[in-house]
């Protein structure tokens, strides 16, 4: 069981973030890409049904090059463990004792993996994304169906996750039913404080005293259409903040022909984009200096996009082209923080069940829904790029 | 039955003095191992006609960029990156050479530089198998493989880590009385036991140290040496295997439990019949996997053979007879050729404090390149006087 960190000494000094080995051949990247998306699947060959790892350019049995990555079952037997004393890296001799297995699995190969604290004999097999954002191969104990692994309680899984508890959270908008849920789904995640912005601090938005009485939350004002407010939201909790959900955003529903001028335009771009540029430039570099600042380090940033980011919804036109700004920002920060080891999720919803989306018909992504499809802790969250889910990716 | 190897022999072992670091690059210790082989052979260049060569951190050279480095205009060249298989490798594949007369003598070279940094760069790149799917998980490099394999021998045959001790402490002894060790310290059980832990099961003195260091010898014909007046041993015969049992979940055996029978036919003598063994020995575990894959004990009989023998040069089953890599330092590359050079020493009556009193026959086995989950290459020679 994970116990809560001590408070931090403001007088010591903050270890500087260092990353696992991220080097991969090409052809390795198979199973950082699956991983990505929650799988765990190994390269099999079409020919002959052979699967294999360490990854490889031919099927080892028939030479065949017709290798596909597919999701394999993930049992196995753990054959033998050590613990490591001593690491020739950085990362891990900072964190060392380090427990690994040599596990054989139920579909063929060996491999190497990080081990959960209580395993025993049988095993399942999780490819999971480290620090450096590249997959690697864990071996959780085999609890039957019955109950879920909690990783992120294990000293040692925990670093390639982005759990929330004992984490502190903020959430740049409260007034939305999604920012509402988010705030309930991180309580439930244990987050330790959860920042909520609200942008206009004069006016009671509805909820507002149910946020307001949960003993997390601290009410904070907070608008990404203003750069002063950004810096000193910043300078005031800045060095604080493990986990950012930035799900402001101003939605309007139209596209070219249908409204004059660009104000309209102009107020999505100033929230969607250049809010998320604000926020970025004054929270990224101290968030970056904390990617290993002990047991709950900064880890994530959660940009809530919309699925019309990656395809323009023409009722929806400037609106699509302001998140799909903000997706490109985005990878822009990915890149930046990944020397620290903080991921950058983007969530890509399909239109969600709001005032802005009135006029499209069902189904629509409801904001529990959402809430608590980001804060599964299983690991939270298991994705560096999040696919459209499943139920939300429908085309309008 | 292949064809055998009469009238090849090896001669002037060297090994240039190891250091724990070096600021010189792999080519000044194949310098300096060439230059000795000639001087104790009374050869020039120019009648080494056949070169072959195994290191590591010679890149982005290979053999022939050493052509050029060290002028040498070879005949014949063969660059050996097997790691621990280096050696027989090396001597299996020159010994055809002199047989078929494409070289008339060919000077065998291993060396590697130790730079404060450079067996961590070895290590991330040592193969693309350990980069995708070793090195990140926790950079142990071959402690952490061979931890595994320890530990699966283990509880598989009920060895302890007193029998690692055991031999660990007889090689210590032995390489009390060699000169190039760079261990020169007595190492007692009780100091074996004590040490810290490294990668569970293994403890400080299981692990080999990374060192600088070359080592090298001549094959030629038999009528060569005798002209040249080198004292020399024969090369009886020899096996080699590449990644063997592949489907084996874990490595408990390699190459020589496929190919022994061959190898002690050629040589037309058995396991009893030696006088002395010297087994590749990054770890102690793979010492006794090669006892019992060359037949000295049966599978799994790895500790009570232990409990049996003492393992020193002056002992009941000499085994490593200068120390080993356990006691003088793995030189990369050179740890292939460690066991190789001893053996000639002990046959050509070179072996100084450390020899094994009227030994005729001795085997040298070598193991190399973890590739991933084990080591792929095997090989043994048996040499005799």
């Amino acid at each position: 069981m994970l116990e809560r960190p001590k408070r931090k000494n403001p007088v010591l000094r903050t270890r500087l973030p260092t990353l696992p080995p991220a080097a991969r051949s090409r052809i390795a990247l198979g199973l950082t890409a699956a991983a990505a998306m929650g799988r765990f699947e190994l390269q099999q060959c079409r020919d002959c049904g052979t699967v294999q790892y360490p990854p490889r350019e031919a099927c080892q049995q028939c030479l065949s090059i017709k290798i596909i990555w597919k999701s394999q079952p993930d049992g196995g037997e753990l054959l033998a463990r050590t613990v490591l004393h001593h690491s020739n890296d950085l990362f891990f001799r900072e964190r060392l004792p380090w427990r690994l297995g040599l596990v054989k699995l139920d579909c063929g190969p060996t491999v190497v993996a990080h081990l959960h604290d209580s395993v025993e004999k049988r095993v399942r097999v999780r490819a999971m994304l480290d620090r450096a954002g590249q997959a690697v191969l864990a071996a959780l104990p085999d609890m039957g169906n019955a109950t879920e692994v909690t990783v992120a309680e294990d000293r040692q899984l925990r670093e390639f996750t982005c759990d929330p508890k004992f984490r502190k959270v903020l959430i740049t908008d409260g007034k939305t039913a999604l920012g509402q849920q988010l705030v309930h789904s991180m309580v439930k995640a244990k987050a330790d404080l959860i920042w909520v912005g609200h942008s206009e601090p004069w006016k009671k938005f509805p909820g507002f005293s149910e946020l307001k009485n949960i003993p997390q939350v601290t009410l904070l004002p907070l608008d990404l259409t203003d750069s002063k407010n950004v810096r000193e939201v910043a300078a005031e909790i800045g060095a604080k903040v493990d986990i950012v959900v930035n799900n402001a955003e101003h939605h309007r529903a139209f596209g070219i022909g249908n409204r004059a001028g660009v104000e309209t335009a102009r107020a999505e771009m100033d929230i969607n984009y250049f809010g998320l540029l604000r926020l970025a430039q004054e929270l990224g570099p101290v968030m970056r200096a904390r990617g290993a600042d002990g047991q709950s380090s900064a880890v994530a940033w959660v940009n809530v996009l919309s699925i019309y980011a990656l395809a323009n919804f023409p009722p929806h036109g400037t609106f699509s082209a302001s998140k799909a700004a903000a997706h490109s920002l985005a990878q822009c920060l990915r890149a930046e923080m990944r020397a620290a080891g903080v991921r950058v999720v983007n969530v890509f919803p399909g239109p969600m069940d709001d005032e802005w989306n009135q006029l499209l018909p069902p189904p629509k992504v409801t904001p529990p829904a959402l809430a608590s499809a980001k804060a599964a802790r299983r690991p939270w969250p298991s994705t560096r790029w999040s696919p459209p889910y499943a139920n939300a990716s429908r085309s309008p | 039955m292949r064809q055998g190897y009469q009238g090849v022999v090896v001669a002037a072992p060297v090994t240039v003095p190891y250091v724990r670091y070096s600021i010189r690059a792999a080519h000044w210790w194949l310098a300096r191992a060439l230059a000795s082989l000639l001087q104790k052979s009374g050869l020039s260049k120019e009648n080494v006609d056949g070169l072959s060569v195994s290191s590591f951190t010679l890149a982005p050279d290979t053999a022939i960029g050493l052509t050029q480095h060290l002028g040498l205009s070879p005949r014949w060249l063969d660059h050996v990156p097997f790691g621990g298989a280096s050696g027989v490798v090396a001597l299996r594949r020159a010994a055809r050479a002199v047989q078929a007369g494409d070289a008339d003598v060919v000077a065998c070279l291993a060396g590697d530089t130790n730079h404060v940094d450079s067996f961590r760069l070895t290590l991330a790149n040592f193969s693309q198998f350990a980069r995708d799917a070793v090195y990140p998980y926790g950079a142990g490099g071959p402690n952490a493989s061979f931890a595994f394999l320890t530990a699966y021998y283990m509880a598989q045959y009920g060895a302890k880590r007193e029998d690692f001790g055991k031999l660990c402490v007889a090689q210590r002894a032995n390489a009390l009385k060699f000169d190039f060790s760079l261990f020169k310290k007595p190492l007692t059980l009780d100091e074996y036991m004590a040490a810290r832990p490294i990668a569970e099961p293994l403890h400080l003195f299981d692990c080999v140290m990374p060192c600088a260091g070359a080592d090298a010898f001549l094959v030629l014909s038999e009528e060569k040496a005798k002209a040249l007046r080198i004292p020399s041993a024969r090369l009886l015969g020899t096996i080699e295997r590449h990644n063997a049992f592949a489907s084996d979940p874990v490595q408990m055996r390699a190459g020589w439990a496929l190919d022994r029978e061959e190898l002690y036919a050629q040589a037309g003598a058995g396991p009893a019949d030696m006088d002395f063994v010297e087994t590749y020995d990054d770890y102690p575990v793979i010492s006794l996997m090669q006892l019992e894959d060359l037949g000295f004990c049966g599978r799994g009989e790895g500790p009570a053979f232990v409990r049996k023998h003492t393992f020193t040069h002056d002992g009941s089953f000499p085994l490593n007879t200068n120390g080993g890599q356990l006691s003088v330092g793995q030189a990369g590359a050179s740890g292939g050729y460690l066991g190789m050079v001893e053996a000639i020493r002990q046959l050509t009556g070179e072996a100084g404090e450390c020899k094994v009193p009227d030994a005729k026959l001795g085997l040298v086995s070598g193991f190399g390149m973890i590739n991933f989950d084990r080591g792929l290459g095997s090989g043994a020679a048996i040499l005799g006087c």
